[in-house]
């Protein structure tokens, strides 16, 4: 589903990511940790076209295709969807008008006709109840005076409506209290359907009690130093990232 | 930030042709010959003559203003022509029938029907070609339940005793340098009248339109809703693509007696002059309204043409429990300029007003709002609420706040919010990581910013008004 290859970005001139090597089959969770600075979000922001995030060199293949040929709106339409870790405002635009736009764009892409306003309707309001996020949120402006939480569930909510074929969750746990963290999960949880990939970046061992991952990999100095299964990230939480970061020096 | 958002704001004026239609136009120039000419061509009664000449003579000895936030170059006022009318108006067509196919066609060509089975349901209309008023619709409908809808050329003539009465009323002939011009050399424009008690039964609209090249516009509007009458009015214009610039200067004056209620919404579309700022219409506008006893008068602008635009949609709320309203969005872009805004002059006891003022930034182009809030000592329990929010998209355009507030009554209560924020790169990324294209977005975003002006636009032109501000902002972004 995603391969990439010897992937250098820079940010701001600097360089972030140094080689980065990474394979994503369907149906796979991956987890991506890393102390901070590691470039985690870079990672995220780099392969959804982020500006700003510039490619260096090395290759990246989403569902074969070529993905740095793919305009940012190109690749979300062909099922690359991010979880933002901090999702902005967008004042008096309702997030109905907002999300039926954005799935419609994806229909069409995928040769499917506009959903009609009813069946829209009903499909957001299912959406909104699995994430604990009261359908009164459909009709105010795109996380506009939403808590932190509640954008995080907005966030889970798009994912569902625009049914993506890679997720890429940045930091969704961070400013989560325990319960948002569990309706979150358990969001996350009923979209794996087996064909359907995730990469999950987080900071925390938490998170991954709750989705459980197929792979941990550690992140460092801008690419992969190991890579394990769940039970590396007890380690880490247990012994921190230093002694990683000393063997990849 | 960014070419993206730089390259969005970039689509055709589509209301730029230039139609071929043979006028009758007056040489440049301006003098008393110029206002008798005028006032001979529309036969008008000689009272109106010394009216106009009255005007004149005040205008030769008044300056042209500079304290607004805009630069031209100084304007020749005896290069241009003030008069322009299709030859084939000459013999005033009775109906439509007898209209020139040629300017039937300009009208569809802009999306203006004008035949009446045609037209928009529950929309009359009046046509302003250059100087003449070209056709008006249902005005025999209007008149059988007592409302009058004409050009105010035929109401100076046909009614005289209430032109007499309310035209000046509200804008002085003295009231400023573009108002004293318009009162000498105005040619064509609407009239209203709701008698007593009436609720209009359609959207009463002008549209206006220039045409021939090197011509003014001087068109004066005066609305009179009689006690307890309701009407709801919408102009829109469109002018032709040119190199030159070209000056429309209007008046409209608005009187609402006890209980009455005049909405007056505009979608201002002048050709805005080119990407490199070229051409375009120099829209000096003197928009007042006058509320009695109980009366609401309420102003919607969307204004997203004009090379440079300075106009102050005011209203006088002259009688006690009287309301006031100003909605406006403002969008500028590439080179153009608005100094745009309100006042409320509070005069009544318990009035009311509300400004909602939006403006949009793009390109080098720079918006202001310039507002006046007075509340005199006579206003006992006045009360204002003004919100002003600016957008900017990209980093190369200016948006400025100009509020004036005068209170001399300890009991008023004033609110003033001013907001000034960006269109973010972040959102622009939001919206094309959901799939949304960069265009889309900005359209999307800017009119998420207008939503509370574009609700209160009748429902068909809140469409359009969206519709525009996606054409103008197209390539702002990219």
């Amino acid at each position: 589903m995603l391969e990439i290859h010897e992937l250098f970005a820079k940010v701001e001139g600097k360089q972030i990511l140094n080689g980065l090597n990474l394979s994503i089959k369907p149906g796979e969770v991956h987890a991506i940790m890393g102390p901070n600075g590691a470039g985690k979000s870079t990672l995220g922001n780099v392969l959804t076209g982020r500006a700003g995030y510039d490619v260096v060199s090395g290759e990246v293949t989403f569902n074969g295709k070529n993905l740095f040929e793919l305009e940012v709106e190109e690749r979300a339409r062909e099922g690359l969807f991010l979880a933002f870790q901090y999702p902005v405002e967008i004042p008096g635009v309702s997030n109905m008008e907002f999300l039926k736009a954005s799935v419609d764009a994806r229909r069409k892409h995928l040769g499917l006709p506009d959903l009609s306003s009813f069946d829209f309707m009903k499909l957001a309001r299912e959406c909104s109840q699995k994430v604990s996020l009261d359908p009164a949120f459909l009709k105010r402006g795109v996380n506009e005076g939403f808590s932190g939480g509640e954008k995080k569930r907005n966030e889970i909510m798009q994912m569902m409506l625009l049914e993506p074929g890679l997720c890429i969750l940045d930091e969704t746990d961070s400013g989560l209290d325990i319960d948002a963290l569990q309706v979150v999960s358990a969001g996350v949880n009923a979209m794996r359907d087996g064909a359907r990939s995730f990469i999950v970046v987080t900071h925390y061992q938490r998170l991954l009690d709750f989705i459980v991952p197929d792979y941990v990999h550690v992140l460092a100095n801008g690419k992969i130093v190991r890579t394990g299964d769940k039970e590396l990230a007890k380690e880490l939480e247990a012994k921190g990232y230093g002694w990683l970061e000393q063997e990849s020096v | 930030m960014s070419e993206q958002v730089e390259s969005l704001i970039r689509k055709e004026y589509a209301a730029g042709f230039h139609s071929a239609i043979e006028s009758d136009t007056l040489a440049p120039g301006l003098d008393e010959d110029t206002v008798r000419f005028i006032s001979a061509q529309k036969q008008e009664p000689e009272w109106m003559l010394d009216w106009r000449l009255k005007a004149f003579r005040a205008w030769q000895e008044m300056a042209e203003p500079t304290w607004a936030h805009v630069h031209y170059p100084e304007i020749d006022f005896k290069s241009i022509s003030y008069y322009s009318a299709p030859k084939s108006m000459k013999d005033r067509p009775k109906s439509l029938d007898e209209v020139d196919p040629e300017l039937i066609a300009t009208y569809e060509k802009l999306g203006i029907p004008l035949h009446e089975q045609a037209a928009l349901a529950g929309v009359a209309m009046d046509v302003v070609f250059d100087s003449v008023s070209v056709v008006t619709t249902f005005r025999e409908k209007l008149r059988e339940v007592g409302v009058i809808f004409c050009p105010i050329s035929d109401a100076i003539r046909e009614y005289p005793e209430l032109v007499k009465k309310y035209l000046g009323s509200v804008v002085p002939q003295k009231d400023n340098f573009y108002a004293a011009l318009n009162s000498a050399v105005f040619s064509d424009g609407s009239f209203v009248y709701i008698p007593k008690g009436v609720r209009c039964p359609m959207e009463l609209s002008t549209y206006f339109r220039i045409n021939e090249l090197n011509t003014g516009q001087f068109e004066r509007t005066l609305i009179i809703a009689d006690e307890g009458s309701h009407v709801s009015y919408l102009e829109g214009c469109t002018a032709p693509m040119r190199d030159e610039n070209q000056l429309h200067a209007a008046v409209v004056e608005l009187v609402a007696l006890d209980d009455a209620q005049i909405k007056y919404s505009t979608v201002q579309n002048w050709y805005p002059g080119d990407k490199e700022g070229k051409g375009g219409i120099y829209n000096f506008v003197t928009k007042r309204g006058v509320a009695h006893k109980n009366a609401r008068i309420s102003w919607t602008q969307v204004e997203t043409g004009s090379a440079v635009t300075w106009k102050y949609p005011s209203c006088i709320l002259k009688g006690d429990n009287s309301v006031g309203e100003f909605y406006s969005v403002a969008l500028t872009n590439n080179f153009q300029q608005a100094d745009t805004g309100t006042k409320m002059i509070h005069l009544g006891k318990n009035t009311r007003s509300t400004i909602i003022a939006k403006g949009i930034s793009a390109g080098r182009s720079n918006s202001a709002y310039r507002g006046l809030v007075r509340i005199n000592p006579t206003a006992e329990g006045a009360r204002n609420y003004t919100q002003c929010d600016s957008l900017l998209i990209g980093d190369r355009c200016g948006a400025h706040t100009f509020p004036y507030i005068e209170t001399k009554n300890a009991s008023a209560v004033i609110e003033h919010e001013a907001t000034t924020s960006k269109v973010s790169d972040d959102q622009l990324f939001l919206c094309q990581q959901r799939g949304l294209d960069a265009e889309k977005a900005v359209s999307m975003i800017v009119n998420g910013f207008c939503r509370e002006v574009f609700k209160e636009l009748p429902m068909e032109f809140a469409v359009e008004a969206g519709k525009l501000l996606e054409v103008s902002l197209e390539g702002s972004v990219g």
